[in-house]
């Protein structure tokens, strides 16, 4: 069954306002609300059952941090933009922003390279104490779905841009969707850095 | 757009790309329902031997010692491999027997087919969906040669003991992310394709009973399978990188402090698994309540008594099952306020479950029901669900649930709900829509033999269940209660429920032939033999690639059966035309007797 | 109403929209830095963190994520899933904080 003979795919069902994609991405971000909600709910429980629970400057870089959460940020801005570029039907701004996307989110994976090869050159593991524990796992998912992001970002600057040609309104949903995907983990990361950082 | 059912380009397809990574939901469909059976009829097999244990505890099975010195040396079954038994049984059924069959199987096949859709919102998704399940599935069957087997910490998993459990927990752990991932792509596809994907005229007040169900059900499978995911990857990290999310301080094990770095919480596993693991039951009745809703109304020609009820009981049930969770665990020392919070929604969500039941119960009034064998598969299916149902009061309620937690009565409660009632209302579903996927009939015969002997040993096996529990008798005993004095009077039961289960296998074996015989000698019938009006009976048995000929319009609600005046019994919803007869019904005169 | 391609869309009124969203979510991360080195209690610590927290994910969510004009078919989903993610937040913590005692 060839996709372009599933009504709503591109355009929007009449009662109900949008398309297929829209509704199915919008499905996947809340299960990945409830996924990062079972980490902080096991945070919170794990916290408060502890009887001393160390601040985040004991062990984490908040210099560090606080320029990935400027970064992540930036590229929520860049991502944004590179959607309304296609809306401009402007390729070359598209090229421009999803390309800057793409390039935070690497620095952002970078960045998360250098702090966790610090802790581990002091001895610092997730077995080390609960804490640790679930510090890496938050952030280490957390990473996981951004490297995901950036290569998603990566093939709609790639091979993905033939859809462009084919099919325009297409394409352009498709950033928009994946864009969704990339606000949320900046979403994510917006609780995860007070939580784990300056608390 | 192209025609519906022309078939574009199925022809240059080759072989694998047909049938074996098809995209079409039949197919994958019709691959769900396969795999699950075999799996249904593979955890079945684990339970008919772990019930020889029971039986006659301690005594060597004829031929047991093949399965080799580390299982059951000399035919006598190791305590351990008992718990293998146990866990993977439970684990089998719930996560690759009964939710791939009711949602992956009857979902994907008869769900685009009812809303007059050409296929899922996305197919390629859908196809992804089944081989994960497939992965999954083939990693927990894996897990059974690994050093030390396969999981055997029961299938909820608890630590401490899982995370210190053998090398098959992790493999557990593993299949159980890979099959809440297929859930979760299944569950994507479904409310898409409910919500968008409707034929024109069927609005979300005129959908099939069958599609509500699968629609609330795909809700629980999204928003509760993510905390059981991430709970999975936690004990994963405890088992694997010696963290202690799961660990207490101090831990002890065979006199030893265990090396971790403590301050973990076993309650957290039992709060985020329950999390998922309550919706997970809804999951597992909800469909088996959409179908047997549509062969009730089918063989009752009458349109469902209280169809808004059942709508708004559904949906209330979706909601309140996420806020029940913690009456699994009123015994791990939670107090008065918490306990009587998760006491009242649990006492609250029943009342749409019997809202349900009787809505259906009702719909039998004044019928002319036609006894095939769905529809006595879905007869007997209201009682015993009337029974799991009914068992499960005294459990939600946390005074009586401290003496009846983890006893036999637990297991009678849900086994009711689950096995002569999911199970017996998807049985009633293959033999409904088994000639809308092949175009013949199951044999009657066979059929009627194989319900009333299931029902028979369905209830040998399971009541004595209830009496057991009352008795005090634990679950997940190897023994079966032999060395406990309160067990001593209700210890002759295992006897009887082992040869009910060992029986209710045999009973299958009319089923399995039955389901393999008809596709190629059932009475081939047309497109639609029970005369239903539903929009899958639209489409031609079996439906091509695309479903139909012609996208069908809806031009009235799902069950509309004998409308009075009207020549024929049944009024399809695709049928344009008028939903009243244009003469006036006479209406009775003075000599003729009141209707009863 | 959300943007479709095709129909006319003002991107100097979006792109404004972006820039002053990024300006805020900039001086808000400021401030949350700034907060955590306040000498106060850690419960307030906490509130004042989930607050600001609070308000730039409802920014990212309202302007970059569209929902300030999205349909009310994704309001809908989303409602559902805040409400179930507050529970599972809040009731094991609530199951910890009322134990029963063990003399």
């Amino acid at each position: 069954m060839s996709v372009e003979s599933i009504p709503y795919t591109v355009e929007p069902r009449p009662d109900t306002g949008v398309n297929n994609v829209k509704v199915g991405i919008w499905l996947f971000l809340s299960s990945e609300v409830m996924l990062f909600g079972a980490l902080f709910a096991s945070y919170i429980l794990l916290r408060h059952g502890a009887p001393t629970w160390p601040h985040g400057s004991e062990y984490l870089n908040i210099p560090l941090a606080t320029v990935n959460t400027f970064v992540l940020i930036a590229s929520s801005v860049t991502m944004v933009m590179a959607w309304a570029s296609l809306m401009k039907r402007d390729t070359r701004q598209y090229r421009i922003y999803m390309g800057l996307t793409i390039l935070a989110g690497l620095i952002f994976l970078g960045i998360k390279y250098v702090e966790y090869s610090e802790k581990f050159h002091h001895g610092l593991a997730p077995r080390t104490n609960t804490f640790l524990a679930i510090y890496f796992t938050m952030t280490g998912l957390h990473a996981l779905h951004v490297f995901g992001g950036t290569v998603v970002n990566t093939y709609l600057l790639g091979p993905g841009m033939k859809l462009w040609e084919r099919n325009q309104a297409q394409f352009t949903n498709r950033v928009e969707n994946a864009g969704l995907f990339w606000h949320l983990v900046d979403l994510i990361w917006i609780f995860l850095f007070p939580i784990l950082y300056l608390l | 757009m192209e025609s519906l059912g022309h078939s574009s380009h199925s022809d240059s397809q080759s072989f694998l790309w047909k049938y074996v990574f098809s995209t079409d939901h039949k197919v994958i469909g019709i691959q769900y329902t396969i795999t699950s059976l075999l799996f249904l009829l593979f955890g079945f097999t684990l339970m008919m031997l772990l019930r020889w244990q029971l039986a006659y505890p301690g005594s060597p099975l004829p031929l047991g010692w093949l399965l080799g010195e580390g299982r059951m040396p000399g035919g006598v079954m190791l305590p351990e491999f008992y718990n293998e038994l146990g866990a993977m049984h439970g684990t089998i059924m719930v996560f690759l027997g009964i939710v791939p069959l009711s949602v992956g199987g009857f979902g994907n096949y008869v769900l685009p087919l009812q809303i007059g859709a050409p296929d899922m919102a996305f197919p390629r998704l859908n196809m992804a969906s089944y081989w994960v399940y497939f992965l999954g599935g083939v990693v927990m069957l894996v897990s059974f040669f690994l050093p030390g087997g396969a999981a055997n910490s029961g299938w909820t998993s608890y630590p401490p003991l899982a995370d210190i459990a053998t090398t098959g927990q992790t493999a557990w752990l593993i299949g159980i992310i890979l099959l809440a991932t297929s859930s979760l792509f299944g569950a994507i596809n479904f409310i898409t394709t409910i919500i968008q994907l409707r034929a024109p005229g069927l609005s979300f007040m005129r959908l099939p009973f069958f599609v509500w169900a699968q629609f609330v059900t795909a809700f629980l499978l999204l928003l509760a399978f993510p905390p059981l995911e991430a709970a999975a990857f936690l004990q994963i990290m405890d088992r694997v990188a010696g963290t202690s999310f799961f660990l207490p301080t101090g831990l002890v094990v065979s006199g030893q402090v265990v090396d971790v770095a403590g301050g973990g919480s076993p309650v957290l596993w039992q709060h985020l698994f329950w999390f998922l693991a309550h919706p997970e039951v809804y999951v597992l009745i909800l469909p088996a309540l959409g179908i047997t809703a549509e062969i009730i109304a089918n063989n009752t020609r009458k349109p469902l008594w209280g169809y808004r009820a059942l709508v708004y009981s559904a949906l209330f049930i979706g909601f309140m099952s996420f806020v029940v969770w913690a009456h699994h665990m009123f015994l791990t020392g939670m107090g008065t306020a918490i306990a009587a919070f998760f006491q009242a929604t649990t006492m609250i969500i029943s009342i749409p479950s019997v809202v349900i039941l009787t809505a259906l119960f009702l719909s039998l009034w004044g019928a002319s029901i036609r006894f095939t064998t769905p529809m006595l598969f879905c007869l007997a299916f209201l009682p015993m669900f009337g029974i799991g149902g009914l068992t499960g009061l005294p459990l939600g309620l946390a005074t009586t649930d401290i003496y009846l937690h983890d006893t036999y009565y637990v297991i009678g409660h849900f086994h009711y709900i689950v096995a002569p009632g999911t199970i017996f209302a998807l049985f009633a579903g293959i033999y409904y829509w088994f000639p809308k996927v092949t175009g013949r009939m199951m044999n009657e015969r066979l059929g009627k033999i194989h319900f009333w002997t299931s029902l028979v040993f369905m209830n040998g096996v399971f009541f004595p269940m209830l009496i057991q529990g009352m008795a005090g008798v634990s679950r997940r005993l190897y023994d079966g209660g032999t060395s406990y004095l309160h067990a001593q009077d209700v210890l002759y039961l295992n006897v009887v429920m082992s040869i009910s289960a060992w029986g209710l296998g045999l009973a299958q074996i009319p089923f399995i032939y039955n389901f393999f015989a008809s596709i190629k000698k059932g009475v081939a019938v047309d497109r639609n033999p029970w005369r239903a009006t539903t929009l899958e009976w639209l489409a031609p048995s079996p439906p091509p690639h695309g479903n139909f000929e012609a996208l069908p319009t809806v031009y009235r609600a799902p069950y509309e059966y004998s409308v009075p005046g009207m020549e024929a019994d049944f009024l399809p919803q695709h049928k344009p035309g008028p939903d009243r007869a244009t003469e006036p019904v006479p209406k009775p005169t003075q000599e003729q007797p009141a209707e009863t | 109403m959300a943007s479709e391609f095709g129909e006319h869309f003002d991107a100097k009124k979006h792109v404004r929209a972006y820039l002053i969203v990024f300006g805020a979510l900039g001086i808000l991360t400021a401030l949350t830095v700034a907060a955590s080195y306040l000498d106060i209690s850690t419960t307030a610590h906490i509130l004042v963190a989930l607050f600001i927290a609070t308000v730039k994910g409802s920014l990212v969510a309202a302007y970059f994520m569209h929902l300030v004009s999205e349909r009310r078919m994704i309001y809908s989903i989303l409602l559902f899933t805040v409400i179930f993610l507050i529970a599972l937040l809040l009731f094991p913590l609530f199951g910890s904080l009322d134990q029963i005692e063990i003399t």
